[in-house]
């Protein structure tokens, strides 16, 4: 039914309970509420899509946060013009994205290596620079485009409450979330979080299938020799740039979710740390890999928005069992990597991984997992950086 | 050192024995969550109360938002009851006993907001739906606050701005549960102009250098219609990109410009630059036009004025507050934030600390959290004793007005932190404004939301 | 004219800094092959080398004056320097000159630093792939800058040029200028000529020297080199500590132009890169003309009346050259071919 093989079968399965199961997996370490639950699904999809660039063709794009951008400001405009619905916003958010990706592929293709990077980069921060300043018509600047209450929405029907209107999919807000406890644990269940864990899915699934199509080795091969390729009479810039381009909407759709759920769009998300930072996820989970880029992102994510929240006292709360003198040695030595040292963890955590796992967070993963079951051969980890997929 | 830790361990005892997970969830009972009492978001079901504080961790602020992080556990603290008491003694609303909000004891959760809009709501919004807070704070620049102040508006919650100047915040943006108790660019140029006209002389041809984005233009239109009201000419006003790291190509043409005023609508690293460059390029001490040449700084951050080192000496600007203001109130809050940390308060650090206190005072006088009564107690309040004279919450659209500061950078400072002196307290009248002014005018208030 | 002239001045003061920044990251990355994101940190940390340095002579004894009060009401505390207490007049000097002498000191605290970051972490990913060393690299940067911020705040803290530079120099009245046209800050005419002493100095060193020859020839054929039983590692070792040190000495000297904080080096990263790029990897030629024509052309982009024409061209005039460059030159300006191109 998914035309997949028998592993993909079993990975893909695996990885819907894992993403359905998402607020129960992830209630026990603090991420369970709705907003980073979106975020690991939205910033999954954004890596998984600069994965099939990056992992398969080693095409080190400096600048897609550009298109996150794009795909940001174009949701937002449809929320402002035609309805709070978000099929409208994610569509154009995709296809415009897709549009800026090809036009952008097209220019930048025509070199490789670290010229193709910085040419990337050059375009991604002309967009950052663009958005913040001159552009502030269409983008509303430093302070970001927001929906108001005078907006058009020519679909909607007026407010009258004198309230935002909130995102929704054909009456199903975003924001509706539907909460229990579990074993004392506060569970909560939120319709952004499931439209974007599907999108997630059905994203995750395009790209096992590219992976594993002839597009996708042709990919591969460019990686591997891309000169050998061409005297055999390929070209390869049409496989390149479909890759890109895919790439691209795939971080417009991210873009678009972002705005969904939350509908505000920022200058910040097109500058160049934001297109580091899903560099930095798809490495960190693994590159090349299928499942890697999640990995990261969820990795990377939560430590933005749980490792900086635990300031002193939070710390003192965990190690209230000791005795005081002993609480205070242990607050004065984490203190430092927790709350505002969050970053510094982050720093140490990509050099550990990189050091000692040089194929990502995949490669721990498949250790442990040879660790436990002998089943697998040791071949299908090499440490090389070319991880199990 | 140890006093500092005695408290914070007063404050963790109530709440923080469930030891599992990473962050313990705020959540009280076990099979209600929060929002279905009370009728709004978040309401507090326990015996005690939790505050969102969002400040800059990270990124150029970080250190403003560390002040801001110290007068928070300031005012959380005396709002528990413990400590001096600060401004809660001077402050003319005695509602406030020292026994938390409403009886509940005050805890709080923080966050970093990276000062990107994205970050602080994200930061704001694990506040709201994990830790159960039921009103969000600070902030260290104007886009950030403004991004927060929206995300409350729609989850319901009260916002209480920290240090934000844009126009906008309480202008075109402004949100019915969003309140603003800095100043603004146009109090700053209203406050600024007459004193500048008084040392200067009304005819003065100034040089605009302005920060590429929301701040530096509503800032510079504020300073320009202010001098120009008052007979100064605007030669120029050349806009600087914010990533700009060396102004000298924007410094060195100034001096052939037939301006003899520069006016620095640059704040934080920006304006720390920009003035080392131009105090380089000798403007301090040249002649134009007959006249000395002057530098003026809109707006000033004692903090980070420190970066600028002796190019302050003497620089004309406007501050929220100052460490050395001499009434009860000021001199409460340095003396127990001094006692405390070691050094004195910044300006951000007196306004979210206000901030702070005016919230539970609000709750207190509303008799709950709800938002749509904490903006109504907050609506057209009056009171002294916060260290800014006779201050007034206006209900149009939710800006304190109070004086403003005139400072100029001092010539012989006595310590590291002795870097501006007060040079006039221009009282309020003078700087207030109808709520449709040009610069606030095209915002809508909304209603309250109280979320649930 | 004159306003042409001056934004000439600023572009070439720029544009030294830019090269001066960068000759560092081309020695590293350009012909060592090496994506170093923790470049800019080397920066930075030579910027911190100045404040440290004014840091350790600003050590003080405190005498309490009860005629004065703190903030507190508490007697002032007035600090004199020990440096001044032992060496009188020559201590104050010295404490003026805290820059200058900076620089001395950071050229073999700099030197250790490369020394450490070469053997210690980036030579064990000379074979890695690229993405390996970004992750390194980057998060090596991130606990740097982590550190300083620790212990030094996030605010800038500023460093004085020496008093006697610190003035501005009428340099239009020599050529023929009205007074007051053409002036420029000497700091700033001094770090020109630094830069591009330090400049000239490393293009000699690899020009004229054995060692210089040897490095050149293990940029060009790292293998065959070894083959001849040369041990070319440990002078790349050497080569990476120069990087540092010319990086640090970088840092130190931009000092008083601009407060050292702890994110400077972030913010200087990707213009650094761009300029290596644009250059042409693996030339140093290239980098430094890069580094003029993009530090020249930010100049001129930042004129009102380039900007009353083309709104917001200085905000991407570096990208925007970029991309040009790269379009029409397929390898920057002097690229070698073959050089991370795939």
């Amino acid at each position: 039914m998914l035309k997949l093989k028998n592993n993909d079968t079993a990975l893909f399965l695996a990885f819907c309970v894992m993403v359905l199961a998402g607020p129960i997996i992830l209630a026990p370490l603090g991420a369970g509420y709705p907003d980073l639950l979106q975020r690991f699904a939205i910033f999954g999809i954004f890596a998984v899509g600069y994965n099939i660039l990056f992992g398969l063709t080693g095409y080190l794009s400096f600048g897609h946060a550009a298109f996150l951008g794009v795909g940001s400001y174009s949701a937002v405009w449809m929320f402002k013009l035609l309805s709070m619905n978000i099929i409208p916003g994610i569509i154009l958010a995709v296809i415009l994205s897709g549009i800026f990706a090809l036009l952008i592929g097209f220019i930048t293709l025509r070199r490789s290596g670290i010229y193709f990077s910085i040419l990337t980069l050059a375009f991604a921060q002309m967009s950052y620079s663009l958005a913040y300043s001159v552009l502030t018509p269409i983008t509303n600047g430093e302070t970001g485009l927001q929906i108001h209450l005078a907006d058009p929405r020519i679909l909607d029907t007026k407010s009258t409450d004198g309230s935002l209107p909130s995102t929704n999919l054909f009456g199903l807000e975003m924001n509706d979330t539907w909460r229990t406890t579990l074993f004392g644990m506060d569970l909560q269940f939120n319709v952004g979080f499931y439209v974007s864990a599907i999108l997630l899915i059905l994203c995750f699934y395009l790209s096992i299938r590219i992976f594993r199509s002839p597009f996708g080795l042709m990919l591969r091969a460019v990686k591997t020799n891309q000169n050998r390729l061409m005297y055999t009479g390929v070209n390869t810039k049409p496989y390149l740039l479909t890759a890109f381009v895919i790439s691209g909407m795939y971080a417009g759709l991210a873009g678009g979710l972002l705005a969904a759920m939350d509908p505000l769009a920022g200058a910040e998300r097109m500058q160049w740390t934001e297109s580091g930072t899903v560099v930095l996820m798809t490495i960190l989970g693994g590159t090349g890999t299928l499942l890697g880029p999640v990995f990261g992102a969820g990795a990377i994510k939560y430590f933005e928005n749980i490792f900086s929240k635990v300031n002193d006292s939070v710390l003192a709360g965990w190690f209230n069992f000791m005795p005081d003198w002993m609480t205070d040695t242990m607050v004065f030595l984490l203190g430092p990597f927790f709350g505002k040292g969050w970053h510094l963890t982050l720093g140490l955590v990509f050099m550990a991984v990189v050091i000692f796992l040089p194929g990502g967070l995949m490669e721990g993963a498949s250790k442990i997992a040879n660790l436990f079951g002998k089943r697998k051969n040791k071949g299908s980890v090499d440490s090389t950086g070319t991880p199990a997929e | 050192m140890s006093k500092l830790i005695t408290s914070r361990r007063g404050l963790i005892k109530s709440g923080a024995a469930i030891g599992a997970g990473l962050a313990t969830p705020t959540i009280f009972g076990s099979s209600v969550w929060a929002g279905s009492h009370g009728g709004y978001t978040n309401a507090p079901t326990g015996s005690t109360v939790t505050l969102g504080f969002n400040v800059p961790q990270s990124g150029p602020y970080a250190d403003e938002g560390a002040d801001e992080l110290r007068a928070y556990m300031l005012a959380v603290e005396h709002l528990n009851g413990e400590g001096d008491g600060g401004m809660m003694n001077t402050f003319s609303s005695k509602e406030l006993k020292g026994n938390g909000i409403l009886g509940r004891k005050v805890e709080y959760v923080t966050g970093d907001t990276q000062t990107k809009s994205d970050a602080a709501r994200a930061s704001a919004k694990s506040m709201i739906e994990k830790d159960g807070a039921v009103m969000i704070t600070g902030g260290s620049s104007s886009g950030v606050a403004i991004a927060v102040q929206s995300l409350c508006q729609e989850a319901g919650i009260i916002f209480m701005a920290g240090l934000t100047h844009s126009n906008d915040t309480t202008g075109k943006d402004k949100k019915a549960n969003g309140f603003r108790h800095f100043f603004n660019g146009y109090m700053s140029a209203a406050a600024l102009a007459p004193v500048l006209i008084d040392r200067y002389g009304a005819d003065r041809k100034a040089y605009h250098l302005t920060a590429d984005y929301t701040w530096g233009w509503t800032q510079q239109a504020s300073m320009a219609a202010a001098t120009e009201a008052m007979g100064w000419e605007t030669v120029a006003n050349v806009l600087t990109p914010l990533a700009t790291q060396d102004f000298s190509s924007y410094v060195a043409p100034v001096l052939n410009s037939g301006a003899d005023v520069l006016i620095l609508n640059h704040y934080g690293g920006n304006m720390v630059n920009s003035l080392t460059s131009a105090v380089q390029f000798g403007l301090k001490n040249k002649q134009v036009n007959g006249k000395n040449f002057e530098i003026v700084v809109p707006l000033y951050s004692r903090l980070m004025a420190r970066g600028a080192g002796e190019n302050v000496k003497g620089i004309f600007g406007s501050t929220n507050w100052h460490w050395s203001l001499q009434d009860e109130g000021s001199k409460a809050f340095v003396k127990s934030f001094g006692e405390k940390y070691g050094f004195p308060p910044s300006q951000a650090a007196h306004t979210v600390y206000c901030q702070t206190l005016l919230y539970a005072d609000a709750v207190e006088r509303a008799g709950t959290h709800n938002p749509c009564g904490v903006a109504e107690a907050l609506e057209g309040f009056k009171f002294s004793g916060l260290g800014n004279g006779d201050v007034e919450y206006r209900a149009e659209d939710h800006q304190c007005f109070k004086d403003v500061l005139v400072v100029k950078g001092k010539e012989n400072p006595t310590s590291e932190f002795d870097l501006l002196e007060i040079v006039e307290i221009t009282p309020r009248a003078k700087v207030e404004y109808a709520p449709d002014n040009e610069f606030f005018a095209g915002g809508d208030l909304g209603q309250c939301n109280p979320g649930a | 004219m004159d306003d042409i002239l001056l934004q000439i001045l600023n572009g070439l003061d720029k544009g030294s800094a830019y090269a001066l920044i960068t000759l560092g990251l081309t020695l590293i990355f350009g012909t060592l092959g090496v994506v170093n994101f923790a470049h800019g940190s080397l920066f930075m940390l030579g910027a911190f080398v100045a404040v440290i340095v004014r840091k350790i002579m600003m050590i003080s004894s405190v005498t309490l004056d009860p005629t004065r009060t703190n903030f507190l009401g508490k007697p002032l505390e007035i600090k004199t320097t020990y440096i001044e207490q032992w060496f009188g007049s020559f201590g104050t000097w010295m404490i003026d000159y805290s820059v200058p002498i900076a620089v001395l000191v950071a050229i073999p605290v700099m030197m250790l630093v490369g020394f450490v970051m070469e053997r210690g972490l980036i030579k064990h990913f000379y074979h890695r792939p690229h993405a390996d060393q970004i992750l390194v690299t980057f998060g090596l940067a991130i606990v740097l800058q982590e550190i300083v911020k620790k212990f030094f705040g996030a605010n800038a803290i500023p460093q004085a040029a020496p008093e006697a530079a610190s003035g501005a120099l009428d340099i239009g009245v020599w050529l023929g200028f009205a007074e007051n046209a053409v002036i420029y800050p000497e700091w700033r005419l001094i770090y020109f000529f630094f830069a591009v002493a330090v400049i000239a100095a490393v293009f000699s060193f690899l020009r004229f020297t054995t060692f210089g020859m040897v490095v050149r020839a293990g940029m060009v054929d790292r293998e065959t080199v070894g083959l001849l039983g040369i041990n070319i590692n440990r002078r790349f070792t050497l080569m990476f500590g120069i990087a540092a040190a010319v990086t640090g000495m970088a840092g130190v000297m931009y000092a008083p132009i601009l407060s050292p904080n702890y994110h400077m080096g972030m913010d200087f990263l990707v213009l650094t890169f761009v300029v290596v790029v644009v250059g042409g990897m693996g030339s140093l030629p290239g980098a430094v003309l890069a580094g003029f024509m993009l530090g020249i052309l930010e100049s001129f982009a930042s004129m009102n009346e380039v900007k009353s024409i083309l709104p917001g061209i200085d905000q991407i005039i570096i990208y925007l050259v970029a991309i040009i460059i790269l379009l029409v030159r397929p390898r920057g300006l002097m690229g070698k071919a073959g050089v991370m191109e795939d």
